[in-house]
């Protein structure tokens, strides 16, 4: 900026920042966007309103599993709920959270004006209402009108010859699936090509936040898996309607060929949702901690290597439909290497606090949050590789604890955790520093409760799916239902703050660097940043990066 | 299990596993059960064990990586004065904690290698049991007998469970848990299993017995164990199967020798029409001596 300042004269900066063509009218605005940080804005809201739906559904499965016996729900609604609730949270919140965290942040981090294809981001976000709509559309309409035979009922990952037993919500669902999956695949087109080439001068690969790292891995896990989770799903579509035998064992074909090709997709999806959370974490901790990441090349082969491994693994999720011996010892082997990088991961951000300074704002809360119940999720994961003791935990409320512990505690807070360092910089105002140690501390102590007791009922013998349970796995669920009501009603907190500071425009004012700690380009930028991040490319030095010095 | 490590292992574990297995004094699963069951076959063991071993390793490396982090958020706080170091690395950390770990998982992958190969074996069996999943219940076939029946849901429990019934399911007995037709076997008994199923795909799973084999329309999957003690072992399917898959349990009764071989002259006769019973009277004879008396001849 100093040198742009220079050049231009401040006069001419300031006159640019009137000119800077931002649309004027909610449509030409938002519908019509192609600015990166409008784009990033809505994918977060529409992150947001998803993660309330999918959480209202989780809700209510909490409520009818509150005590033995059926007192809410069918069985048949209950198996709707369970995979809308999967479909919402991966598909609705999650990805779209982490795609929006991205268009936000990765122009700025790199010193790019915006986007590489702004044009085909606005075509990436408008498409995830248009595939919600029909995601939701047979769900809803059975619900709260009566009409059709409900949404799909044969859980997220959509087994046939299960998932074919449903009405015509299978085509709704499968041409949602192909929506998602197009968003994606162009998001993530526009992610490689905004990091391989609209780096500012000196922003070489290896300087590189390990956000935008973390990114641009996860940009390529999407475009190889996307399509076969596309492919999975239209061979599903043409079982139903025209009369090919993919998945029909009577027709020659093989119901375990769509676990592979599914999990093909769905192991590597696993690492979709968390690498980024990976990179967010590597932001604040340092950030907090007013000292280097502790092992950043380790830090960014471990993530390269996490996505390798990702796509070797898949079976895992398959030890008892059959495999023979050598694979089933192939896929454990393979599995447990993941605890290499990962472990690594770990071990940095732990090492990355020692002998630092910290302070404990509400972003620190959560990312330490994140590292160590991110860690019992990789403990059950690690365990659930073991085979032998897998065909004991498989399909177990013991792996419903383990994927919630890395997905909620684990994405979830990394999300919030993002949002909290990064909303002063977005708007200009700090959030309310109370409410949010409230929120991270009512989370933390709900999202235990929540999910802790579940490890305890899988191990006695409680199966995942089920509406109603034997009175012996009452005490624990009713636990898990308490954490989960305390958990929903906490995040209204969340919501809370952020209408607070974004619409009610209240709070301090920030400035550009917002955190004492804070290194980086995106911090040399106003609070909020102008309407093209870098209009023009800023020079580097390396002490504002946070790994400027590259012998690291 | 039978590598000496893991016995070691155990011992450490006593302390840990005290309050699961105090709690498995009845049958399980029971209420506050925290652990899994070491069950009442070999693979049920070795799953206990191994699932032991593997959360210990993870607890003592827990210790490690907790410690490691409470201890700086207690110590290096800004608020305490603490200054920043100004080191980013260290190669020599960098390679231990990669190399360590790796060790680490090799000692975890060996007994886990060993316990499946031993699992593996589905041969010598005595007896062969055919089942196949259904919407919503088990069917039971004594393969090479006449002797098959279905199982499902016993009565007062599917009663119990519908929507607004108005009946307490702590009123009923092993609620969600209990079948009209138990699949009964001979105790000390190799008994292999080829599962399949008729409509969706199905798990069937009895904790105690130590595995979960998926049962899937249109493939035959075998899996075999061997229950030395007589008793009820108690299951559900385990694998989404519409809307009453968590009303279909599975109960396995495991009768001495002597009472299964009387169990199963009985159900043998019943499968019998009466005007074929000379005439079966030999294949009786022989079906009887594979099924039942064949068991003790196998260690
Ligand atoms: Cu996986
Ligand atoms: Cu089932």
């Amino acid at each position: 900026m100093a040198h742009a300042i220079a050049s231009t004269g401040a006069g001419d900066l300031h006159a640019a920042a009137e000119h800077d063509h931002k649309p004027q009218g909610f449509v030409q605005r938002w519908l019509f966007a192609t600015n990166h940080k409008d784009i990033g804005t809505l994918y977060l809201v529409f992150a947001l309103v998803m993660f309330f739906v999918g959480g209202s559904l989780a809700m209510v499965i909490r409520a009818e599993l509150f005590q033995p016996g059926l007192q809410i729900v069918h069985p048949e609604v209950f198996n709707q709920l369970t995979t809308m609730h999967a479909l919402l949270m991966i598909f609705g919140a999650v990805m779209p959270a982490f795609v929006g965290l991205a268009n936000w942040m990765v122009p700025m981090m790199i010193g790019a004006p915006d986007m590489a294809l702004p044009r085909m981001n606005n075509w990436s976000f408008w498409i995830l209402p248009a595939a919600f709509t029909l995601l939701l559309a047979p769900f809803v309409l059975f619900l709260l009108f009566g009409i059709g035979g409900g949404g799909p009922a044969g859980g997220w990952t959509l087994y046939p010859p299960l998932s074919l037993q449903g009405g015509d919500n299978v085509a709704f669902t499968i041409f949602a699936i192909h929506m998602m999956g197009i968003s994606s695949i162009m998001g993530a087109i526009n992610i490689i090509a905004t990091i391989l080439n609209m780096r500012a001068p000196g922003m070489d690969m290896l300087k590189m936040p390990v956000f935008v790292w973390s990114w641009l891995i996860t940009a390529f896990l999407l475009i190889a898996v996307m399509p076969v989770l596309a492919g999975s799903v239209t061979m599903l579509l043409t079982d139903k309607y025209f009369g090919t035998s993919f998945f029909n064992a009577a027709g020659g074909g093989d119901p375990v060929m769509f676990q592979h090709i599914f999990w093909f997709f769905g192991h590597p999806e696993v690492y979709i949702m968390i690498l980024p959370a990976f990179g967010v974490v590597s932001e604040i901790i340092p950030t907090f901690a007013r000292k280097p990441l502790f092992g950043y090349r380790a830090m960014v082969y471990a993530i390269a290597s996490i996505a390798f491994l990702s796509f070797i693994v898949w079976a895992h999720h398959m030890f008892t439909v059959g495999i023979p011996l050598g694979g089933e010892l192939f896929f454990m082997y393979a599995t447990m290497l993941i605890a290499i990088p990962t472990g690594i991961k770990v071990f940095n951000w732990a090492f990355t606090m020692w002998q630092s300074s910290m302070t404990f704002e509400t972003p620190m809360l959560f990312a330490i949050g994140f590292v160590m119940m991110f860690t019992i999720g990789g403990f059950s994961g690690l365990m659930l590789a073991i085979v032998p003791a897998d065909f004991q935990y498989q399909d177990t409320y013991f792996v419903v604890a383990h994927f919630h512990y890395v997905l909620v505690p684990g994405a979830v807070f990394a999300i919030m955790a993002a949002t909290y360092f990064w909303l002063p910089k977005w708007t200009g105002r700090m959030y309310n520093e109370t409410l949010g140690k409230w929120h991270f501390w009512l989370s933390t102590v709900f999202v235990n409760l929540l999910f802790f007791p579940q490890h305890f009922l899988g191990l006695a013998g409680m199966p995942r799916r089920i509406p109603d349970y034997n009175i012996v796995f009452a005490d624990f669920n009713m636990w898990s239902s308490i954490g989960a009501f305390g958990f929903g009603l906490s995040q209204l907190l969340f919501a809370w703050m952020v209408f607070d500071v974004c619409v009610r425009k209240h709070g301090a004012k920030a400035s550009a660097g917002v955190w004492e700690g804070s290194h980086g380009l995106e911090w040399t930028l106003s609070s909020p940043p102008p309407y093209h991040s870098f209009a023009v490319p800023p020079v580097i030095d390396g002490r504002m990066l946070a790994h400027g010095d590259i012998s690291h | 299990m039978t590598a000496t490590r893991l016995r070691l292992l155990r011992l450490i574990a006593v302390p840990v596993a005290l309050v699961g297995s105090l709690a498995v004094s009845a049958d399980p699963p029971v209420r506050w059960q925290l652990n899994m069951t070491e069950g009442a076959s070999q693979a049920s063991q070795s799953a206990h064990d191994l699932h032991m071993m593997t959360f210990l390793l993870c607890c003592a490396i827990g210790v490690i990586v907790y410690g490691m982090m409470f201890f700086s958020v207690w110590k290096f706080r800004k608020s305490k004065g603490a200054v920043p170091a100004k080191w980013s690395h260290n190669n020599m950390a960098e390679a231990v904690l990669t190399v360590v770990p790796a060790l680490i998982l090799m000692a975890m992958a060996w007994p886990a290698t060993k316990v499946m190969l031993a699992a593996a074996d589905t041969a010598n069996s005595a007896m062969t049991i055919k089942i196949t999943g259904y919407q919503w219940k088990w069917r039971y076939e004594y393969v090479g007998t006449p002797v098959s029946f279905f199982s499902s849901l016993k009565r007062d429990s599917a009663e119990a469970r519908r929507l607004g019934s108005g009946i307490d399911p702590y009123a009923i007995d092993n609620y969600l848990l209990d079948v009209d037709h138990p699949l009964v076997l001979p105790a000390d008994t190799k008994v292999r299993f080829v599962l399949t199923a008729e409509d969706v795909i199905h798990s069937w799973w009895v904790p105690e017995l130590g595995w979960k084999q998926d049962a899937i329309p249109g493939i035959i999957n075998d899996n075999w164990t061997r229950v030395s003690k007589p008793g009820i072992y108690r299951g559900q399917c385990a694998e989404l199967c519409g809307k009453d898959h968590g009303f279909m349990p599975i109960v396995v009764e495991v009768k001495s020798q002597a009472e299964y071989a009387q169990w199963f002259a009985d159900q043998q006769a019943a499968a019998t029409p009466p005007a074929a019973v000379a005439a079966a009277a030999v294949a009786a004879a022989e079906t009887t001596d594979l099924a039942a008396p064949a068991a003790s001849q196998l260690n």
